[in-house]
């Protein structure tokens, strides 16, 4: 366990710091520079470290595969259902306004929404990437059930 | 590793071009994610590449050609930076107008990506997905060829 | 000479992208060609961006006080671009893989002749 030392110290402290940045660009889309797609790719990078560092089998057993499969169908899926929730409500295909009791709160519902959407699709895409690049070179790694 | 430096050069670049939120995903996408993807590439295959020995002239002159012609073609454009070029004229005021209060939302990037062009973004998290099934339908798949010579394989 | 101050941004934009080009058809080896392919993306990036650029304006996020904003809509086409482009680079790897493990080679002319022999 002692080898790469100062490297698993080092990502053990910055890791959480990252994570925390990747959810405030996520939510800080409003009002400063982010958002989702932002905030995803930090995300991934962040994880992206954690499976460099501590090996993919590890990195897989914390996020496994069948849920950032399910995870990155699952951000799309909020993004379309807030389009049809505004539809249901009335208004046109992912037309905010009629999401609140005001369009301008509608608007920022809808935004943080979708944002939210697209920041979990984005996140899980690229470490599926990585899950499936970093598996092929194995050869005792557990081979995806998906 | 040149291609992270590349990439976090190109964030630089971005920053003092004021689009900070392409800086942003620039760099985290640049230096991260596209290295690592990179170097995995690398390490599935073959790291040594044969010296080719065709001839490159034919791929100079095309590039030569297709430089000068765009090159020709950015002489009728507007300086960079100027407030009066016609890309800064039609939409892009009436957002920066009305963001705030139609949308309550100060970052003018996020609401142009998130309201008013949000069926855009839509698909293009849409291509994001499919780009990521196809990866997993090339990758997913273990196949074990016995003959090849691979490092490290202990003859399973 | 105002020409060049004028429009310097666009040349190097052209410039790199001439350089990527011409990895992509000039190297024969395919990994090569996707770096290109990379390069390619990102001089189309800066060249985006730089169109939006005003000068002595600030980013595009509304505070109080400023009154010059960058064009905020090249930001918005290129910010998902990057993102597209690493998912697409990560589907013409995994071809590229794909590739050497059918070809057992890299290169382009080897790939050919395995073909034509078939």
């Amino acid at each position: 366990m002692t080898e790469h030392l100062v490297l698993r110290v080092v990502a053990k402290l910055l890791l959480p710091l990252i994570l925390l940045f990747s959810l405030y660009v996520q939510f800080h889309g409003d009002f400063g520079p982010g958002g989702g797609f932002q905030a995803g790719v930090i995300f991934a990078a962040g994880f992206i470290l954690y499976a460099l560092i501590f090996g993919v089998r590890q990195g897989r057993r914390v996020l496994p595969g069948w849920l950032t499969h399910s995870l990155v169908a699952v951000g799309l899926l909020i993004y379309a259902g807030t389009g049809l929730a505004t539809m249901a409500l009335g208004g046109n295909f992912l037309d905010y306004n009629v999401l609140a009791h005001d369009p301008a709160h509608g608007q920022e519902l809808g935004i943080m929404l979708i944002e939210f959407g697209v920041g979990i699709t984005v996140s899980n895409a690229m470490i599926i990437i990585i899950y499936m690049f970093a598996g092929r070179g194995e050869h005792d790694g557990e081979p995806d059930r998906e | 590793m040149l291609g992270g430096l590349y990439s976090f050069v190109s964030a630089g670049l971005f920053v003092v071009m004021n689009a900070v939120d392409v800086a942003f995903t620039e760099a985290a996408v640049g230096a991260g994610i596209s290295t690592v993807l990179m170097l995995s590439t690398l390490a599935l295959t073959s790291r040594r590449s044969r010296r080719s020995f065709r001839t490159r002239a034919l791929p100079l002159l095309v590039v030569f050609i297709t430089g000068a012609t765009l090159i020709y073609g950015t002489l009728d454009m507007p300086y960079y930076g100027s407030p009066a070029a016609p890309a800064n004229h039609h939409v892009a005021p009436r957002y920066l107008r009305e963001s705030v209060p139609r949308t309550g939302v100060p970052n003018v990037v996020t609401s142009v990506l998130a309201s008013y062009r949000g069926y855009d973004t839509l698909g293009e998290t849409t291509v994001v997905f499919t780009a990521v099934v196809g990866v997993m339908v090339l990758l997913g798949v273990r196949r074990r060829r016995p003959n090849r010579p691979r490092d490290g394989e202990d003859g399973a | 000479m105002s020409t060049f101050l004028g429009l310097y941004n666009y040349w190097i934009a052209v410039l790199l992208m001439m350089g990527g080009f011409y990895v992509v058809i000039a190297e024969g080896n395919l990994v090569k060609k996707v770096v290109g392919l990379n390069i390619f993306q990102t001089s189309v990036f800066i060249l985006y961006i730089s169109m939006g650029k005003v000068h002595g304006a600030t980013a595009p996020i509304i505070a109080a006080g400023y009154h010059r904003y960058t064009n905020p809509l090249p930001s918005v086409l290129i910010l998902t671009a990057i993102v597209v482009g690493v998912a697409t680079t990560a589907v013409g790897s995994a071809l590229v893989v794909r590739i050497y493990e059918a070809y057992g080679t890299m290169e382009e002319d080897e790939i050919h002749v395995q073909d034509k022999s078939l």
